[in-house]
């Protein structure tokens, strides 16, 4: 990894013609006196995607983005500025904007910035993505478009989409360190409608990474996510409308896991912990889970979407356990949070681009594996719901309550899984629902690689990963009463 | 402007000189700014100025759009490079294409406030803390706050493409929020309240804003669980206006020939309550949605979606008007480095002879909506299931707030089901909706 930042570095000193010591006097000048702490973040990135629909690629799109934001934080306060244009004379007045937070007029001195290394590589790419033939993707979309229309002849709509992104990043920061990383993330995605006697359905799947192109090849993976896009199509045609009330939930292993991300991890990050906002204020040492739940949030895991080398604030990721056997052992920290709450950074400092501020954020939160067979537990339930997939949630940090809606459900009835459902949405509270976890299965899976989170106007991708749970007593939210 | 409007021309011609046919251009160049107070001190404070170009490119009935924020001479002949290239990978499609060419018409709309590059910072941060203060001070169970948030944005906008049109227009916005924490019995909420506009002087006082904002997030301690039950439901106006932002998309043209909506084929058909009229207007003088030409240099104009309860219009651009047989409604916007697609302008339901207050009273039993979270909205099905916070209707009166349910329905039938519009219109974004009472919803609970 030495050689991805001695890459990263060289890439924006030669590209703005900029040297070292500009970068160590622009710290200096957004430091002064009363500034604890101030950071560069360089970015440079290009983005590419081709989407196909009606059985022809007619969208490419291509963008080029490049800029860099100055950050000085005094005590709790931030103040920041960015340009896209990355010259010396931006650096210094985007400087200047940022330390006037501190209502401080005087000019800090050069702060000397050294290379730090990482050990790790967490996405070794032979080819990057961008690298690889516009024909090739093209071509893999018309591949994917035939294989769904063969699915079903019930299937009448094929939308699928190939992104790709390549970022490069340089941190500096008045801790002293200067580090870089280049990030490849792509992503494959495949939307099926099929329709059926004035019924109409949809249904989707994908998935990705941070890898090469080979990976959406291997294992039969496309064909995998394409088949998955039509089978939920053709499946929710049959679908009745879900139930309403509250019931014994089934989530299904993997993707399931955004009840993670939504009802606990964002009640978990250090900033609204500090304000004391979250629903989870001042609950470590608690008990916050039934005892079955252990959750971590995990940046260091090879390839993932939600992996990093380093966050946006230069911090190697961490694997950070939040709840271990029920218990409330820690929260999501960036470098402002953690110092404010006498805490370590936990490398979860991300932002979307050089024009945010960077925040506690999730990488890929799941639950560990338990000890029961999944199949026992759909067995277990008398009248339920088993979800196996979901389009998307939402939390109120605060309160705690949360959102998500089923893509993909089904009835339990006397232990058996009977009739697909439509439109289930689930609602609970964060604080609660893991309490209310009775069986946790052994079969840990970690979504595909699709997610991305919202925070305040950011989104940044990540990764959610659940083995088969039963939850107690939880709100349906259907029409059928 | 003038060296953006001949930098767009130059581009186009050497485009043209490398085998383009047709192609546009848009040039986005602004500043932005942001200031979030928390307990009456600066918390985060961000300032920016940004530019974008984005290329367009025909070969044919082939297309690419390629963009960046380098303008550097060597950048944007890479840009001219890379979107010949991918214009000439993609499939011939038979309705892609620039719209006719049509003159340009540049209404003066009143997009710009001059004044917000003269604002002074220490105003803005006053701004801010005056309404974040209004809110703590209102009553001793407000206890905390996320703080308020003072933001606003200036930009041009430079259009240009190979029919020779030409234009570009000044727009911007202002705005502030408050977010206010109350605590009761242990349970903690949070509610806000904002102001947006696009003039500095059209902007509510912060006093007034900080005090709504209490009084919103003061309605919502004491939360209940309810049981499920089939009741009429009340909508107010901020999520009546989502329920339009709904129905909006899926009249967009996009959604329609894909049929990814549930109103594609509906054209000419009752799809609402007679009482229901909606309606989309780019030309609302000051108006957050207003623009006085679209993505494609199509002037916007008034477009009625749903006349007295049929559905009379799409919205449309060049390319998803073409799928369907029709003409563009110029509602086509385009990101930067993207194709254009469809979106409302100011889109609202026209209101109706009710007085909010008359709405609430008609009800003997049922749920006021004040609050939805989560994205169960499917625009292929009209299925449509998200959590609700609102007040619980006894008797014609607001008593106790509920929370942790859902309410669900479809939205064919919800359109069907209105049975009171208010008189309550306003417009706080782009879009807006009166006080509306549906006759039944599904609400889940215990």
């Amino acid at each position: 990894m030495a050689k991805e930042l001695t890459k990263a570095e060289d890439f924006f000193l030669k590209k703005f013609n900029l040297n070292t010591v500009q970068l160590e006097e622009t710290i200096g000048k957004a430091l002064g006196k009363r500034i604890d702490y101030a950071d560069l973040y360089f970015e440079y990135r290009t983005n590419e995607s081709v989407s196909l629909e009606e059985g022809m690629v007619k969208k490419a799109v291509k963008s080029v983005g490049q800029g860099v934001g100055v950050r000085a934080v005094a005590e709790e306060k931030t103040g920041y500025a960015y340009s896209d244009e990355i010259t010396v004379k931006n650096l210094e007045d985007a400087a200047r904007t940022a330390r006037f937070i501190a209502d401080d007029p005087t000019s800090g001195i050069p702060v000397p910035v050294r290379s730090g290394v990482v050990q790790r590589d967490l996405y070794p790419v032979k080819t990057p993505v961008s690298e690889i033939s516009i024909q090739e993707k093209i071509d893999l979309l018309n591949r994917i478009d035939i294989l769904a229309r063969r699915y079903d002849p019930r299937i009448t709509k094929v939308m699928a989409s190939f992104s790709s992104e390549h970022k490069v990043i340089l941190i500096a920061t008045s801790d002293g360190m200067i580090v870089g990383d280049i990030q490849p993330l792509s992503r494959l995605n495949v939307t099926c409608i099929a329709e059926e006697k004035g019924n109409r359905q949809v249904g989707s799947y994908g998935g990705g990474g941070r890898g090469d192109y080979s990976f959406f090849l291997e294992n039969g993976r496309f064909e995998d996510y394409t088949k998955e896009a039509a089978r939920q199509a053709i499946l929710n045609l049959s679908a009745v409308d879900a139930p309403a009330g509250t019931m014994d939930v089934v989530l299904g292993p993997g993707w399931p896991g955004i009840l993670l991300h939504e009802a606990i991890g964002h009640g978990l990050e250090g900033d609204f912990n500090r304000k004391q906002t979250s629903a989870f204020t001042d609950l470590i040492g608690k008990p916050v889970a039934s005892e079955l739940c252990t959750v971590v949030d995990d940046g260091t895991i090879p390839g993932r979407r939600g992996s990093l080398n380093v966050d946006d604030e230069g911090t190697p990721t961490h694997r950070t356990v939040l709840i271990e056997k029920g218990i409330l052992k820690g929260y999501l920290q960036d470098k402002l949070n953690a110092k404010l709450m006498g805490m370590a950074p936990t490398g979860n400092g991300r932002r979307e681009s050089f024009m945010h501020i960077p925040m506690p954020r999730m990488t890929n939160t799941f639950m560990l594996a338990g000890e029961s067979d999944p199949d026992a537990i759909i067995r277990s339930v008398k009248n339920g719901l088993y979800a196996v997939s979901f389009g998307g949630g939402q939390v109120d940090i605060t309160s705690g309550k949360f959102v998500f809606s089923a893509s993909e459900a089904y009835r339990i009835e006397d232990g058996k899984v009977t009739v697909p459902v439509k439109g289930a949405t689930l609602i609970g509270n964060g604080p609660d629902v893991l309490k209310r976890v009775t069986m946790v299965g052994k079969d840990l899976q970690l979504d595909a690689g699709v997610g991305t989170c919202g925070k305040d106007g950011q989104s940044v991708p990540v990764g959610v990963g659940l083995p088969t749970i039963k939850i107690n007593g939880i709100t349906v939210g259907g029409t059928k009463g | 402007m003038v060296q953006y409007e001949n930098l767009a021309n130059d581009l186009l011609k050497k485009a043209k000189s490398k085998g383009a046919t047709a192609g546009d251009i848009v040039i986005v160049e602004g500043d932005s700014f942001d200031v979030q107070v928390r307990l009456k001190s600066v918390d985060k404070l961000s300032n920016a100025h940004e530019k974008r170009l984005g290329l367009r490119l025909f070969f044919g009935q082939r297309t690419a759009v390629c963009s960046t924020s380098d303008f550097s001479a060597e950048s944007l002949d890479r840009l001219v490079e890379d979107t010949c290239y991918l214009a000439r990978c993609t499939a011939e499609d038979p309705q892609a294409g620039l719209p006719e060419p049509t003159p340009l018409v540049s209404p003066d709309l009143d997009l710009y406030d001059e004044s917000l590059r003269q604002w002074k910072m220490e105003d803005k941060i006053h701004l801010a803390v005056q309404a974040e203060s209004a809110a703590l001070g209102q009553d001793a169970r407000i206890t905390n706050s996320e703080g308020a948030n003072l933001s606003h944005a200036g930009r041009r906008v430079v259009y240009a493409n190979t029919h020779g049109v030409i234009g570009s227009y000044p727009v911007g916005s202002v705005s502030f929020s408050v977010s206010p924490i109350a605590t009761a019995g242990g349970s903690m909420q949070r509610d806000y309240w904002y102001s947006a506009k696009r003039k500095i002087r059209d902007l509510a006082s912060p006093e007034t804003v900080g005090r709504t904002a209490a009084r919103r997030v003061l309605r919502r301690l004491g939360g209940r669980k309810i049981a499920t039950c089939d009741v009429p439901v009340v909508f107010d106006p901020e999520t009546a206006s989502e329920l339009i932002g709904s129905i909006g998309a899926c009249a967009s043209g996009y959604a329609v020939y894909k049929g990814a909506s549930f109103l594609a084929g509906k054209l000419g058909q009752s799809v609402a309550a007679s009482s229901v009229t909606v309606l989309d207007d780019g030309q609302i003088p000051s108006a957050l949605g207003s623009r006085p030409f679209d993505g494609e240099g199509l002037a916007t104009r008034k477009t009625t979606v749903i006349r007295n309860g049929v559905l009379e219009s799409y919205l449309l651009d060049t390319y998803s008007a073409r799928k369907l047989g029709l003409r563009s409604t110029g509602n086509a916007v385009r990101s930067v480095g993207d194709v254009p697609s469809v979106s409302h302008t100011n889109l609202y339901l026209s209101p109706g002879a009710h007085d909010p207050e008359a709405i609430i009273r008609s009800v003997k039993r049922g749920l006021y909506v004040i609050e939805m979270i989560g994205f169960g909205v499917n625009h292929v099905t009209g299925d449509y299931s998200r959590g609700a916070v609102g007040l619980w209707i006894e008797n014609g009166e607001l008593t106790y707030p509920v929370e942790e349910i859902t309410i669900a329905g479809n939205l064919k039938e919800i359109l069907m089901n209105i049975e009171m519009v208010g008189n309550d219109l306003e417009f706080r974004g782009t879009v807006a909706s009166p006080t509306l009472k549906l006759s039944r919803m599904t609400v889940a609970g215990n």
